[in-house]
């Protein structure tokens, strides 16, 4: 009976995971032996994000806006969203990084607004998947305890 | 359909399963000491080379790196007892880049001989050749592969075994994929270590380059004593921007 559950629970998750192909790197990262590895990276990830954001909204701001600091920042992101698998914030940030270099206020606000974007849709998807994740592995704790 | 999601658990030949406790006790692991900025990628990178049955210690800079071998210090080292078997780094880092610590470590008598690689976001030839030139093992595209890392793993194991010559034939059995046990030998590798200056380097440059295709014919590739296969060589498996073009180091 057990089983029998446990398989559709991962089926369930393999199927979420599919519709979020990008994310199977990191999935296959995870296994019994570390079954925290998803969470811990991916909520590393939302906090790294949303930092580099917060400062990216800032440095914009500036009277004298530091391109260089802000280009800075925008590899930062461009690298760890490239690391999950977060392809579409990863393209992002590389227009950003254009605009960057053409030191154009203008375009960087538009791609942060595009980053911004990006990023929460990125990161609904990944809630998703977390869940998912947790549930699977919370519930094949319980088996294994109680097998 | 994901095929990727792992249920079963990983095992180590060495005995260790990837847990952390066993990773402080088995002194044939190899230790790799893995420098990035970015919280994310040092998670990820830590947890492929566990999974690659590496003991691995995680900074998160060049200084910091050095401070770990106790580069940073006047006296030299080497007595203090850490034995590193491999350091893999991150290319863009504030303060000192992944370039200027690979230099460093080239520079220090106890360490030079530990094999670095190098990790990039950027897939710039220029930068690879400068890193390669500098003496770098490697140098990985972002974001890291699986794929990557056990390759790096199975390098340096070899390097373990067998000595000098050999080191590139052996090299060159490694494929993704490629079981030594059930691919077919190869003909020594025509390259003499010796050919060219920066000869380890580019040993390990032609071995762990994009994968040619598996096939035994031995000398199809190499018609040059430098024996780099030809740039023209069919791109890897993996995506064409992921893995470094092959380049003639001399």
């Amino acid at each position: 009976m057990d089983g029998g559950l446990d398989l559709l629970q991962k089926q369930l998750v393999d199927y979420v995971a599919s519709l979020f192909n990008e994310f199977n790197q990191i999935q296959s990262l995870q296994d019994e032996s570390n079954p925290d590895f998803v969470v811990e990276v991916v909520s590393l990830f939302f906090e790294d994000s949303e930092k580099l954001l917060n400062e990216l909204a800032k440095s914009l701001d500036q009277q004298d806006v530091d391109f260089k600091k802000v280009d800075a920042h925008v590899h930062q992101l461009k690298g760890s969203s490239s690391s999950i698998g977060a392809q579409r914030v990863q393209n992002a940030c590389a227009t950003f990084r254009h605009y960057c270099d053409e030191k154009n206020i203008e375009g960087c606000l538009t791609c942060l607004q595009q980053v911004r974007n990006e990023y929460f849709l990125v990161k609904g998807k990944l809630e998703i998947l977390l869940k998912v994740t947790k549930q699977s592995t919370s519930r094949h704790s319980y088996s294994q305890l109680h097998s | 359909m994901a095929k990727n999601v792992v249920v079963s658990r990983r095992r180590c030949p060495d005995g260790g399963d990837g847990l952390d406790l066993s990773q402080s006790d088995n002194p044939q692991q190899a230790h790799v000491l893995a420098v990035d900025d970015s919280l994310v990628d040092r998670t990820v990178i830590e947890r492929l080379l566990r999974i690659s049955c590496c003991k691995v210690t995680a900074v998160d800079s060049g200084r910091r790196a050095l401070q770990y071998l106790r580069l940073d210090e006047k006296k030299s080292s080497g007595v203090d007892g850490i034995k590193v078997d491999l350091i893999i780094t991150d290319y863009s880092m504030p303060g000192m880049t992944g370039y200027e610590l690979l230099k460093k470590i080239k520079e220090s008598s106890a360490f030079r001989e530990i094999p670095v690689v190098i990790m990039s976001s950027e897939n710039v030839l220029a930068r690879i050749n400068r890193c390669l030139e500098e003496g770098a093992e490697d140098f990985l595209v972002k974001p890291v592969k699986l794929s990557d890392v056990k390759r790096l793993k199975d390098n340096l194991m070899r390097e373990d075994k067998y000595e000098g010559k050999d080191r590139g034939i052996n090299k060159r059995k490694l494929r993704d994929g490629c079981d030594p046990s059930t691919c077919p030998p190869l003909l020594p590798s025509p390259t003499s270590d010796s050919s060219s200056p920066a000869s380890s380097q580019s040993t390990s440059l032609n071995s762990s380059s994009p994968p040619l295709s598996q096939s035994p014919e031995p000398d199809s590739s190499s018609p040059s004593p430098h024996s780099s296969p030809p740039t023209s060589s069919p791109e890897s498996l993996d995506s064409p921007t992921r893995k470094p073009k092959l380049i003639n180091v001399d």
